[in-house]
């Protein structure tokens, strides 16, 4: 080395200098894209001129002229109400799905290690019957199949008056405001907080005793109790609303439309296919040895599933399942297929009512994408606290 | 690892089981106490799901065996298959079949050769044992298909080519050494040859394709233009130079954040506003071919680029000190040991895009979940809403060929050891 710097060399002449041929061939390559970008760029301008179409994006102000089944919306409202409608739509079945979809594939992840021979090959079958059929043959099925051929509303199912089935939706019994709600509302708020105390005076307590905390049963019990309270002294704000049956239409309650309970069931099996293996991946990840202490300690099987196997399982699935949680999101575009009017039935309606094709497609990306950040950051944060300190 | 592909197996556990004592073999009464009715707990579990399955069972297999009306498929077996192809053309077909088959049991049988050799040089581990079982799943789908076809040329003709298929690969297996790197080079040209049959000389081109046909030519060619597009994806992201990096991170990152479906309705209707004046647009299948290629090739790009991290730095240092350039680095050193990690993946990743090629339904295209959607507004069948029969023969053909492919890449995966 040191032989090398005291040696006089020649600079070696510039087309053959590293740093001159790297940035020489950045500039060329950023060149090459820009340009690229900038030939699209005035061929769409060019096109839409010639067909007619607006090149800005002015056209979201005009009157859609389409109505959304099951909202408010009217087709004198501008486009980009429908919009945030669809957008709204979308995050209704996407939140619903993840909660679902995780319930479900975490059950039917761990019985497929049960010691139960029936148990095990029964996930087993769920698993591989639905991860290996595409997601919008499920949706298909599910409303062609299954939720249009529910019986008419005349003949529709009612279970202990709560639950109305028919081929106009599923209707669930939901709360109807009367009022004194501000009332409540002070009490909710105190519950919350008496909740919150109740949780860290008994982690405190389980720090510096020992004694079992049950902390989820103590601020649990805490809230509905006062909620309670608070639910008679403030005059019975909610009633519960349930549906009532007509001839042709069913009045109260909370009317799932067709659509949405197809494309939420199918959504929700399918991607629990996928959660329920990941889930088992993880707790096979979990070193044996673990689980085998916990048995040494003499914990329940309970008890070593609770406290020793989940909680490291846990921790390793966190980011395949947000991957999952974000599939889910963009799988719930094929709505369009049965017609839910998401975020991209509405963008395939107002194309086919002459809204420009190229904005109205880059809108519809631009919604996406800023919907899989959102998830992305939050798994991210969730996944970060997660992870155990020094070990990275 | 960044990503995954969805149908992976996400981990694979530990599967190297410590040998254990040389196990007896239970009783059936033995094995129904340890597995059935261990507990109490155990007992009910047991009952309950034995009931609920008996039922299921009983619900669907009345519904095959006796309420469902397959005459529907019988009729639409063909245009199930091949969509609106020209019925006159279809030898062409046929002959591309045992073309297929030639090709790919020769190839199937020198790669086997070859890997036997590598366990015996101790490179590679044992193949895990399969057999004739792993086939199951594409045998019971061409028992399926041959019954509703109803046709005895076609069960003569699968036949032969079965037998063609073996025969090739009774070959394979004597093949010389020396063509053994070529396997690959010489089963693409295979599938080239199979192509240029349907397609060259008074042929049928692709936009007349429909059915499974237009499935299966939709998954493959899409995989096929996106695996070098994705590859070199991957090299620019893991780039020194940071403007070539940035650009690919954004590729990368830009449709992988947005539904399949949003690509699709871009190649669909964009690309009519994309091209210059005077530039005629492709066709709708070619359009869907670009649109799954943008969004399988960024995908790829991350599958690869995990494998590019699973290569040690040491083999890349040693290339340097060998004084090989750059260039030769990444092709003869690096991008050999990754690929041959990522194959599961790319497996995997050929799996979704099996499946994901349904979408061009809700496009228009005639493919097979479009046909099964199509042939219930027959005028014979309108009245009957059969969506329920067509619906279950199409899910049991997209079932039965990813199911078979996952296996297969499960089996790959153990044997590189992927993720140990």
């Amino acid at each position: 080395m040191t032989a090398a710097t005291h040696t006089t060399t020649r600079r070696p002449p510039f087309w053959r200098n590293i740093r001159v041929l790297r940035w020489t061939f950045q500039l060329v390559f950023l060149a090459a894209v820009v340009l690229f970008l900038l030939f699209l760029y005035s061929n769409v301008t060019y096109n839409l001129d010639r067909a007619g179409l607006p090149t800005g994006f002015s056209y979201l102000e005009q009157p859609a002229g389409f109505a959304i089944p099951d909202s408010d919306f009217r087709s004198s409202q501008a486009l980009w109400e429908a919009l945030l409608v669809g957008v709204q739509n979308t995050i209704k079945v996407a939140l619903l799905g993840i909660v679902l979809a995780t319930i479900i594939g975490v059950v039917v992840g761990v019985s497929r290690l049960s010691s139960n021979w029936l148990v095990r090959r029964a996930a087993a079958l769920y698993v591989e019957t639905f991860r290996n059929i595409p997601v919008l043959l499920i949706i298909i099925f599910w409303y062609l199949g299954v939720v249009i051929r529910l019986p008419p509303i005349r003949e529709g199912v009612e279970l202990l008056d709560m639950l109305a089935i028919s081929n106009r939706g599923i209707v669930v019994p939901w709360f109807d405001k009367v009022g004194g709600a501000a009332l409540f509302g002070i009490f909710a708020l105190v519950g919350f907080a008496v909740a919150a105390g109740a949780w860290i005076w008994r982690t405190r307590r389980f720090d510096q005793t020992g004694q079992p905390h049950r902390r989820v049963l103590w601020s649990l019990g805490a809230l509905l109790l006062i909620l309670a309270i608070g639910f008679v002294l403030s005059g019975r704000p909610w009633t519960l609303d349930t549906p009532e049956t007509g001839e042709l239409s069913t009045s109260g309650g909370f009317r799932l439309a067709p659509e949405y309970a197809a494309l939420l069931i199918a959504l929700a099996l399918y991607t629990a296919s996928h959660i329920a293996e990941i889930v088992r991946g993880s707790i096979l990840a979990v070193p044996r040895g673990q689980g085998e202490a916990a048995d040494a300690v003499g914990l329940s099987g309970f008890q070593r599933l609770r406290f020793v196997v989940l909680p490291q399982a846990f921790r390793i699935s966190v980011p395949p399942i947000s991957n999952q949680y974000l599939n889910l999101t963009k799988n719930s575009s094929l709505g369009v297929a049965i017609s839910y009017y998401e975020a991209t039935k509405v963008t395939q309606v107002s194309i086919a009512q002459s809204a420009p094709a190229v904005q109205a497609i880059l809108v519809l990306m631009g919604i996406y994408l800023v919907l899989s950040l959102s998830i992305a950051a939050v798994t991210n944060l969730f996944n970060r606290r997660l992870t155990l300190k020094g070990r990275r | 690892m960044a990503t995954r592909v969805d149908t992976l197996e996400p981990m694979p556990g530990p599967d190297a089981e410590p040998e254990g004592p040389p196990g007896r073999k239970l009783t059936p009464r033995e094995w129904m106490r340890a597995n059935l009715f261990g507990s109490k707990l155990d007992t009910v579990l047991t009952i309950l799901f034995g009931l609920l399955l008996a039922w299921l069972a009983y619900r669907i297999g009345r519904f095959v065996f006796v309420d469902a009306r397959w005459e529907i498929i019988e009729r639409n077996i063909t245009n199930l298959m091949v969509g609106a192809y020209p019925r006159d053309q279809i030898w062409r077909l046929w002959t591309a079949l045992f073309v297929l088959a030639a090709f790919l049991g020769w190839g199937a049988g020198a790669m086997g050769m070859q890997r036997r050799q590598e366990v015996r040089e101790g490179r590679a581990r044992p193949m895990p044992k399969g057999g004739v079982r792993r086939l199951v799943p594409i045998i019971l789908l061409v028992v399926v298909l041959l019954g509703f076809a109803q046709s005895l040329q076609a069960l003569v003709l699968v036949v032969a080519i079965a037998a063609v298929g073996a025969a090739f690969n009774v070959i394979g297996r004597r093949t010389p050494e020396r063509l053994w790197r070529y396997v690959p080079l010489i089963v693409l040209g295979g599938i080239l040859i199979a192509f240029i049959v349907v397609t060259a000389f008074g042929g049928v081109g692709w936009s007349q394709w429909g059915g499974f046909l237009l499935t299966v030519f939709l998954a493959v060619s899409a995989i096929l233009l996106s695996f070098p597009i994705g590859v070199l994806l991957a090299l620019g992201r893991r780039s020194s130079l940071p403007v070539v990096r940035w650009v690919c991170i954004t590729y990368i990152e830009f449709f992988r954040g947005v539904p399949l479906i949003t690509i699709l309705f871009l190649a669909f209707f964009m690309i009519g506003f994309i091209l210059p004046e005077g530039v005629e647009p492709p066709s709708l299948v070619t359009r869907a071919i670009i649109g799954f290629t943008l969004f399988t090739c960024a995908y790829i790009a991350e599958i690869v680029r995990g494998g590019l991290q699973s290569v040690p730095a040491g083999q890349i240092e040693a290339a340097q000190a060998l004084g090989l350039s750059p260039f030769r680095t990444t092709f003869r050193i690096v991008l050999p040991q990754a690929l041959r990690a990522v194959i599961p993946g790319i497996v995997g990743q050929f799996i979704s895009l099996f499946k994901d090629t349904s979408l061009v339904f809700i496009l228009g295209l005639s493919e097979l979940l479009a046909v099964a959607q199509n042939i219930t507004k027959q005028p014979d069948f309108l009245a009957e809403g059969l969506y329920v029969e067509t619906l279950i023969f199409a899910s049991f053909v997209y079932w039965a060929g990813s199911y078979w492919m996952s296996r297969e890449s499960q089996r790959l995966e153990r044997r590189l050891g992927v993720g140990e």
